[in-house]
């Protein structure tokens, strides 16, 4: 049986289902959030890449690339942002974190 | 072929295990070994499909930067387990439920559209033209002509990204003797300084208890 663009399109999915499921059972911890973010991304890029394989295409790959730097970006900001609610709340959990509610 | 296929199943099957532990780790510092776990077979299908340059890339920034980030933050900030794990497998019916409906719906959509056997067009691409380049160099001949413009641009987020990181964990001593310059420089003399017009010298009260004592003095 040889693999086809099918597979890790299927792949791509089943990563992306995995960390929706991660996002639900964490609702408290914004640092699983994160993680469960950077999963998704990393499901994208897969397909991206599978594409670019496939179709014979190097922009997918390069929009990979672009996917990774503002990936990269993303989390670095991510964690800065929770290292100050967690020095002004001492707490991760974001039902905690409501106070810019009207 | 067939060590490929063996490969691939080996690598994925290793990733969903990986993916499912960082989603369910009770240990924070676990989840995200587990997700460096996740990114290096990631990168390793990446090698499959001949994109040998991002999968090196991702194990370069993904590991060795961004999970060391996340690991210092997690061991920097003293998180209680139990009160954050805390109706945890509450939710699990509801999420496994989305889980597997998002996962074969696009399964059957996907399975169904692109399971052609069909003969990646990278490879048929590569042997029509006869000329065999590096996934890196061709990569970086894209990059460097045509996409030069959204290069800057990533270039830009990239510093975007490290100043805000530092703006926004930067925390001043509170014993510190620094100085503000702008401060120091937009004082005016009149902020520090007022003038009190003061007399140079006060007229002598006169006593008025002496002439009464002197009074009562002649009387006695």
């Amino acid at each position: 049986m040889t693999l086809t663009l099918g597979h890790f399109l299927t792949l791509g999915a089943m990563l992306f289902a995995l960390s929706v499921i991660g996002i639900f059972l964490n609702r408290k911890n914004l640092i699983i959030l994160l993680m469960a973010i950077e999963l998704m991304l990393l499901a994208v890029n897969m397909n991206f890449v599978a594409f670019s394989y496939y179709l014979g295409d190097m922009r997918g790959q390069i929009f990979v690339f672009f996917i990774l730097t503002v990936a990269a970006a993303e989390s670095a900001i991510g964690l800065a942002i929770l290292v100050q609610l967690f020095r002004n709340k001492s707490s991760i959990n974001v039902d905690e974190l409501n106070t810019l509610k009207g | 072929m067939e060590i490929k296929a063996g490969l691939f199943y080996v690598f994925s099957a290793l990733m969903l295990f990986a993916a499912f532990r960082v989603v369910t780790a009770r240990n924070p510092v676990h989840a995200a070994l587990f997700l460096v776990l996740t990114f290096f077979q990631a990168a390793m299908i990446w090698m499959l499909l001949k994109a040998e340059f991002l999968a090196i890339a991702l194990v370069l920034v993904y590991v060795g930067a961004v999970m060391v980030l996340f690991l210092f933050v997690v061991m920097m900030l003293d998180i209680n387990i139990d009160s954050v794990r805390e109706g945890f497998w509450r939710h699990f019916p509801l999420a496994g439920a989305i889980g597997t409906m998002v996962a074969l719906e696009m399964a059957a959509v996907l399975m169904g559209g692109f399971r052609v056997s069909q003969e990646p067009m990278s490879t048929v691409a590569a042997a029509q033209s006869g000329v065999q380049l590096s996934n890196t160099r061709e990569l970086g001949q894209l990059l460097y002509s045509s996409y030069i413009f959204p290069v800057q641009i990533a270039a830009v987020i990239l510093l975007v990204a490290i100043i805000a990181a530092i703006a926004l964990t930067l925390r001043g001593r509170k014993d510190s003797k620094h100085m503000g310059a702008a401060e120091q420089l937009r004082a005016r003399a009149s902020d520090r300084l007022t003038l009190l017009k003061l007399e140079a010298t006060l007229p002598a009260k006169p006593l008025p208890t002496e002439d009464a004592a002197g009074a009562t003095e002649k009387k006695a």
